[in-house]
């Protein structure tokens, strides 16, 4: 938890550093008990006094963010739509990093045959179209949040694992490595007990930006009709409105989902870059 | 050098190799039987059998992936069995309107990102940069789809600016054909897509070039072209700037590839028949040949974007040596 505290502590430096953190925590908060405060479920179809479904109501006192044709509550699916936003993310980020950091540790600590080997299937990697391979592989293994899930690191690493090797052949030359080896240190004991500690802080960078990117993928596959069909998410709201044809009618469904997703980013992206300058010396007076 | 190139050019035809197995097995995974689109449950069992056979779907998995190799090598992508047509006559209409779409957007964004970039890191501080980092920041994190669906909202549907989507008006070109491509009607209908999507590809550039920037202000040559006495907007064009397009450069081709991929969302939302929708339509459809090819070219594509742009570099940057 010692990293935790040196990241909470670092992005408090500067204001947007600050502002962005509450952000991502209210979502975090959001998601936990969304669904408990929202007025409505996410599919629930709601009817008028004279048992008339309210549909694509504008928004009233009742339904802050109207209804849509189906006569569901826009606000309360933005509130049950946190939750898959930030399990997605937060499960892709870090799934993400986890598999970058062993790629790039091993790769770069090994070099040779095994860094060649482990880069080119990188490169593989790099040549797939993004989004089309995570449709291909829905397709193949069905929608649902772990498959989303899946579908997303599978192609996600790639980034993560270049940036994480490119550090670890940096810190390899370190005295400190050397000096592990003379005093008796395996490979494995080098790797996890000297060098990993000192990525860490590159790999934290890069679970913000992850989290970042994978928010935004998981609402494109929403919108581009493979979401979860089991849960409602901000992505697949737009989708709906857009497969009704109806978003041009009722722009208050269509709108709010869309500003949630900039919100949410948009502060892990200052996060992001808030702790990267704190970790990041070259970086200092940007 | 040339021993260099050579070399690329094995990695990337080992590359093309390894992935277009990865994509033929992906593809043979796919839910439900394709030959369903193609063959009617109602023909004769004897009829199916010669249809499947025509297809090579009879044969066992190993010799259609060795056939499809063979293929692949020689430009031939097949039937699609959508609609039986060619998929390389498919293909060659959708990828055009594809490029023709994201190239010009991307070096239009690439041009105003480095520009505005380096302009923000030269006169740093204020209200102005802060203002454009911050609305920067916020455009890149707003889905491109959901961008492009507000304006639509705003400049199609309640001003009437803008057609909110396809290629042309239907029906007014019988044809794809040149003279479709440099129609004011095809133009007009491309305005709202590519205003759209430079919108949102300009972000990136544009950040990075400032940090670039403010990384190579603090650098020796900079000082010395003010002690000779330059004038203020030479050392930010001819040296700074200059200096500081390298980093921004090198993530041409990255973005290049991410952009024909994400082509997928823009593309669906304006209605804009390019290889992304062709992609989506094809899955949907269990069409593999389509999807197939598809991916084929946008990796061929990136591939070779790569390539070119490291070969690029050194052009830009003499330092970097081949070896």
């Amino acid at each position: 938890m010692n990293w935790l505290r040196h990241f909470v502590s670092a992005v408090h430096q500067t204001r947007a550093g600050r502002i962005s953190f509450y952000i991502v925590l209210a979502c975090v908060v959001l998601a936990v008990v969304g669904p408990w405060i929202a007025p409505y479920g996410p599919f629930e179809r709601i009817y008028d006094a004279n048992e008339r479904l309210v549909r694509l109501s504008p928004p009233t006192s009742e339904f802050w963010l109207g209804t849509t044709i189906y006569g569901r509550d826009v606000f309360s699916q933005m509130l049950w739509g946190t939750r898959p936003a930030m399990i997605v993310g937060f499960a892709t980020a870090f799934g993400v990093v986890a598999i970058g950091v062993n790629v790039g540790l091993i790769a770069g600590y090994y070099g040779g045959r095994v860094d060649s080997l482990m880069m080119r299937i990188t490169d593989i990697f790099l040549g797939l179209p993004f989004l089309p391979f995570i449709i291909v592989v829905l397709a193949i293994t069905g929608r649902s949040t772990t498959t989303i899930i899946v579908a997303m690191t599978l192609i996600m690493w790639r980034s993560a694992a270049r940036v994480i090797r490119a550090q670890v052949l940096s810190i390899k030359q370190a005295p400190f490595v050397a000096a592990a080896r003379t005093t008796g240190g395996g490979d494995f004991s080098i790797i996890y007990r000297e060098i990993a500690p000192n990525i860490m802080p590159i790999a934290l960078v890069n679970v913000a930006f992850s989290l970042a990117w994978a928010i935004i993928t998981e609402a494109s596959i929403g919108f581009l009709g493979y979401g979860d069909p089991k849960a409602t998410s901000w992505g697949t709201i737009i989708h709906d409105a857009y497969a009704s044809q109806m978003m041009y009618q009722a722009p208050w469904w269509v709108i709010p989902p869309g500003i949630a997703i900039m919100i949410l980013v948009s502060a892990v992206y200052f996060l992001g870059r808030a702790y990267e300058h704190v970790v990041n010396p070259r970086l200092a007076g940007q | 050098m040339r021993q260099y190139i050579v070399r690329r050019l094995v990695h990337m035809i080992v590359t093309l190799f390894a992935m277009m197995t990865i994509m033929f097995f992906m593809f043979r995974l796919l839910p439900g039987d394709p030959t369903m689109t193609m063959i009617s449950s109602a023909m004769y069992p004897k009829a199916q059998e010669a249809m499947r056979a025509q297809f090579g779907l009879d044969k066992p998995l190993f010799e259609q992936y060795l056939i499809y190799l063979k293929n692949y090598s020689t430009l031939n992508f097949g039937y699609s069995f959508h609609s039986s047509r060619q998929v390389a006559e498919l293909l060659g209409g959708r990828i055009v309107n594809t490029l023709v779409l994201i190239l010009p957007s991307m070096i239009v964004a690439y041009a105003i990102g480095a520009f505005v970039g380096a302009l923000l890191g030269w006169f740093r501080g204020g209200r102005f940069e802060t203002s454009i980092v911050f609305v920067a920041t916020a455009l890149q994190a707003a889905p491109v789809f959901w961008l492009g669906m507000l304006a639509i909202l705003l400049f199609s549907i309640n001003l009437g600016w803008f057609p909110p989507g396809h290629l042309v008006t239907p029906g007014m070109f019988p044809e794809q054909n040149l003279g479709m491509y440099l129609s004011a009607d095809f133009l007009h209908h491309l305005a709202l897509p590519f205003i759209v999507h430079t919108a949102y590809q300009v972000c990136f550039p544009l950040l990075l070039m400032r940090s670039s920037m403010l990384a190579t202000i603090g650098e020796d040559f900079v000082e010395f072209a003010r002690i000779k006495g330059l004038r203020e907007h030479n050392i930010l064009f001819g040296h700074a700037a200059r200096n500081s397009l390298l980093p921004v450069a090198t993530t041409v081709p990255m973005i290049l590839s991410w952009a024909l991929a994400g082509s997928v969302v823009i593309e669906t939302v304006f209605s804009w028949p390019g290889l992304g929708l062709l992609m989506i339509e094809g899955v949907q459809r269990s069409d593999f040949p389509v999807v197939q090819a598809a991916f084929f070219l946008i990796a061929v594509l990136t591939i070779l974007g790569t390539f070119t742009a490291d070969l690029l570099y050194g052009l830009l940057d003499p330092r970097i040596v081949y070896d």
